[in-house]
């Protein structure tokens, strides 16, 4: 009986770090492709000027997976958010461009654009159950087609700089630190009203160095992140958008009823409807958020391109789709995290940036990306059957 | 008289349970065997032995075919054996022709190109055989009636060069006069020297049709007999002749107001037009009360709790009043929202999300109440589960465990939480113990009886008879859609519902 409590304490303590090796093998990943890419450039990959550039190069993917991640998570696919992505980038530009709207005005409207693109793909998903994967596969040609149609084929640009700076602008050293050090503030802030608040539940509480290791080491993170930044021009803009909206939708995902019901329908959408659960309204929700999400991106590539153009954004849902799985999404449904398709993003963008820098033909790029993400998503598969075959 | 199949000492165990013991079945040429016995008497694990899907080694004891020792690894060896098995759910696919059915994964061909011709002059000749001389061979199988997709898959047992074939409740889903056809097609095969196993809960087809009967119980082989020295009434009594030990905690309810009554209701058959699964039906559920719902395989009752729940596709009519209001359920919100509860028949398919903890599959129906502005409060969502495991008695480390990773018996109890932490007034249990073993099946029906103390009204759907009289106050009787039994528990007794759940006389 003694044994047995004590087995079980041990039980309880372990949980509290959960040791996630899927997690902890795609950090691993990462570390070693840019371990070997600033030893192959001879150190100039890890420069704060590249990692500059690295970040902003993904923030477009990283929008995109952030709602991908969601949509595949409930058992669908989203292909059109790439002609999506030039559609809203089009759409974007011309009012700024061609009729001078203000810039702030244009990006509330093309946001509002995306949500209602979302509502009419989910709509059809939803209620007339077409497979998202036709009804997105439509959606993609149309939207490239209605680009080229508003923009006559033609290279919009032009575009104010207020428009710009979202897409090349950085936050100011002073401010960025400012930022980073609420931001610590923030997470310590949470991690103590959770313990207050377990006590008062008269739930355990996890050890008290526990909690300090992981304070130090969030701000370990973002002040290397924060001090790297700045030393070179700041934190760019886009990256700033990206980091916000992937804590707002790992909220959405973890900690709201919403979220947890699109997990639930991934999962069985059986039980879920079984379980009250309105999948229908879900669902339409799914690609509302997804295409809003797109709007963004379309928004944040046009200004730092500088222009609209009738290709942009082709085959980016493609690069959304790797990232999620190599973040981890199951493409069955029911598993997925957000900060896991942030981390699929940076390694791809790491592969495209790294490769790029050494010079490496354009055709080995595209071979090595396809390679990796068949070896992700093995990797993800062999882990989890010998996880099954372990119980 | 030779024997066409003799099976010797089988026995074949799952984890905690023996699901045949020592069986011995043995079966002449030429004749019809009907195989009777009780839902989980053993049947189909039997028949799944003798046609290969549980191979050789997974279970202990002989088959003889024609007197020579059979170790079947598969099913095809099986077939090469003359062993041919039609299941209760078709296996035909719909949208192909009925000769490609005919021949499927069996397809005659040279150098890999299909004999199209040998194939369709085949197909006639076999569907003659079954009488079927009408049908053309290019014809869609799913256009066709449910009786003569039954002949066709006769028809490709038979051109397997069946020698015994076996029928597992060939007659579920056919109308009488299709029964009367396959009956007659049978008794041909008959005259011919084709042996066939006759699985049938109905026993005047059964006496029609076969020559003699074995009958299981618990995994045991009780009789075996010629039809022609036996009646249906013994028949009955050897299927349920068991002795009711203490397995079953009842506690005396004492009936409040009705919580639930359901009028002259009916649920149309959405794959069939003008067949009604379940006919003009009527019933009430006090308070504080079992109500059993008895019945057969198909006499319709899931389909009765899942459309009253709101998630059957077929259209209802009739009267459904809760509280005395009445109500038109349009989907599983509205019906939880008005206090009901459905704890299905197949957990892993409509009970859990198997990928996710414990807790999230508690909490998941009641998300709303712990989640002020849609965001769930992480520690009421503990709190409340940890209060089901605790209850419950769920075997598991913590809330946090993963359900998929739990045995049937606490999987079963997580969805019990799952419904009770929605505080149901009516709690509807769609064969709540089944594949659990007896210890868990025990707490099982505790929760339950101290569900009626605290005023739930329970209806309680279980083929296993012995359940439904140790458990329920009342029992109602369901064949083929139609309420043909009610009877307080005192009264019931298994033959009496087993006559009911039979056709009734």
């Amino acid at each position: 009986m003694n044994t047995q409590t004590e087995a079980l304490q041990n039980k309880q303590k372990i949980q509290w770090i959960k040791f996630d090796l899927r997690a902890y093998t795609m950090i691993a990943a990462l570390v070693l492709i840019w371990l070997l890419f600033t030893f192959l450039s001879g150190g100039s990959f890890i420069e704060p000027r590249n990692l500059s550039n690295l970040f902003n190069q993904m923030s477009v993917t990283s929008v995109l997976a952030v709602g991908m991640v969601l949509i595949i998570v409930a058992g669908h696919i989203d292909l059109s958010v790439g002609s999506l992505v030039g559609l809203t980038g089009g759409v974007a530009a011309i009012l700024n461009s061609t009729y001078d709207w203000n810039a702030v005005v244009v990006f509330i409207v093309t946001i509002a654009f995306g949500a209602l693109v979302g509502l009419w793909q989910g709509w059809w998903v939803a209620y007339r159950a077409v497979p998202a994967f036709i009804v997105t596969l439509g959606g993609m040609l149309i939207f490239r087609g209605l680009l080229l149609g508003i923009s006559n084929s033609q290279t919009i640009s032009g575009l104010s700089d207020g428009f710009k700076i979202v897409g090349t602008g950085y936050v100011p050293a002073g401010w960025g630190l400012l930022i980073g050090i609420l931001a610590i503030g923030v997470f310590a802030l949470l991690l103590v009203m959770k313990r207050v608040s377990r006590k008062k539940f008269g739930f355990d509480i996890e050890p008290m160095v526990l909690s300090l290791f992981k304070i130090v080491l969030v701000s370990i993170l973002v002040l290397t992140f924060v001090l790297a930044m700045n030393s070179y021009k700041g934190i760019p803009i886009p990256i700033f958008v990206v980091i916000f909206l992937a804590i707002i939708f790992t909220f959405i995902a973890k900690n709201t009823v919403y979220g947890r019901q699109i997990y639930a329908i991934g999962g069985n959408s059986e039980a879920a409807r079984l379980s009250g659960i309105n999948i229908k309204r879900r669902t339409l929700m799914l690609f509302v958020l997804g295409n809003t999400l797109a709007a963004i991106a379309g928004i944040l590539l046009t200004a730092r391109v500088g222009s609209a153009t009738v290709n942009a954004g082709n085959m980016y849902e493609l690069d959304a789709i790797a990232a999620a799985v190599i973040g981890g999404t199951s493409l069955l449904g029911g598993a997925g995290t957000i900060s896991g398709a942030i981390i699929g993003a940076l390694v791809m963008a790491s592969l495209d940036n790294g490769m790029s820098l050494m010079s490496v033909e354009t055709f080995w790029q595209y071979i090595v990306k396809g390679g990796i993400l068949i070896l992700a998503v093995w990797m993800d598969i062999y882990s989890r059957q010998r996880k099954s075959k372990g119980n | 008289m030779t024997i066409a199949l003799e099976m010797k000492q089988i026995t074949k165990e799952f984890p905690g349970v023996k699901a045949l013991d020592q069986v011995t079945f043995k079966v002449n040429k030429g004749e019809v065997h009907a195989l009777c016995g009780e839902n989980g008497a053993g049947k189909s694990t039997l028949m799944k032995v003798l046609s290969g899907l549980y191979p050789e080694g997974t279970y202990e004891g002989e088959i003889l075919v024609d007197d020579d020792k059979k170790a079947f690894t598969n099913i095809r060896d099986a077939e090469e054996a003359g062993i041919a098995i039609i299941y209760q759910e078709l296996a035909l696919v719909r949208g192909m022709t009925v000769a490609e059915n005919l021949f499927l994964g069996n397809e005659p061909q040279k150098l890999g190109v299909i004999q199209w011709d040998y194939v369709y002059s085949e197909t006639e000749k076999w569907l003659a055989e079954v009488g079927l001389a009408g049908i053309k061979p290019d014809q869609i199988t799913g256009e066709l009636g449910i009786g003569q997709q039954q002949l066709i898959e006769i028809a490709k047992a038979l051109s397997k060069n069946a020698k015994i074939l076996i029928l597992d409740e060939p007659t579920a889903a056919l109308t009488e006069k299709e029964v009367e056809i396959l009956l007659n097609i049978l008794r041909e095969f008959k005259k011919r020297g084709v042996t066939c196993i006759y699985i049938s809960h109905k026993l005047n087809e059964v006496f029609d049709i076969a020559d003699s009967i074995t009958i299981l119980r618990d995994g045991q082989t009780v009789a075996t007999h010629d039809t022609a020295e036996i009646d249906e009434d013994k028949v009955i009594s050897l299927m349920v002749g068991r002795e009711l030990t203490e397995r079953f905690p009842r506690v005396e309810a004492s009936p409040g107001d009705v919580v639930l009554s359901v009028k002259n209701y009916s649920v149309k058959d959405p794959n069939q037009a003008g067949k009604n699964l379940i006919d003009n039906v009527s019933f009430e559920v006090r308070k504080g009360e079992i109500l059993g719902i008895s019945g057969l395989m198909g006499a319709g009752r899931t389909e009765l709790v899942m459309s009253l729940f709101g998630t059957y596709a077929g259209l209802t009519s009739g009267d459904v009043e809760i509280d005395g209001e009445k109500v038109k359920i349009k989907n599983t919100e509205h019906a939880i929202k008005k206090g009901l509860a459905l704890v299905s028949e197949d957990r892993k398919k409509y009970g859990l999300v198997l990928g996710m903890s414990i807790q999230n599959n508690i909490t998941l129906p009641s998300l709303k109440w712990i989640s002020p502005y849609g965001v769930i409060s992480e520690n009421e969502e503990i709190k409340h589960s940890k209060l089901y495991h605790h209850s419950l008695r769920i075997k598991a480390p913590s809330v946090e465990s993963i359900v998929g990773n739990l045995s049937g018996g606490n999987q079963q109890k997580v969805v019990l939480g799952k419904w009770l932490m929605t505080e149901p007034k009516i709690l509807i249990v769609d064969e709540p113990t089944r594949g659990i073993d007896v210890g868990a099946k025990f707490e099982i029906y505790n929760i339950m009886n101290e569900l009626i103390k605290k005023g739930v009204a329970i209806i309680m759907i279980s083929s296993e008879l012995p359940e439904v009289l140790g458990i329920s106050h009342r029992v109602l009787v369901l064949n083929e859609g139609k309420l043909t039994g009610e009877f307080d528990y005192k009264d019931a007794t298994q033959e009496k519902i087993m006559v009911a759940a039979t056709g009734g006389m």
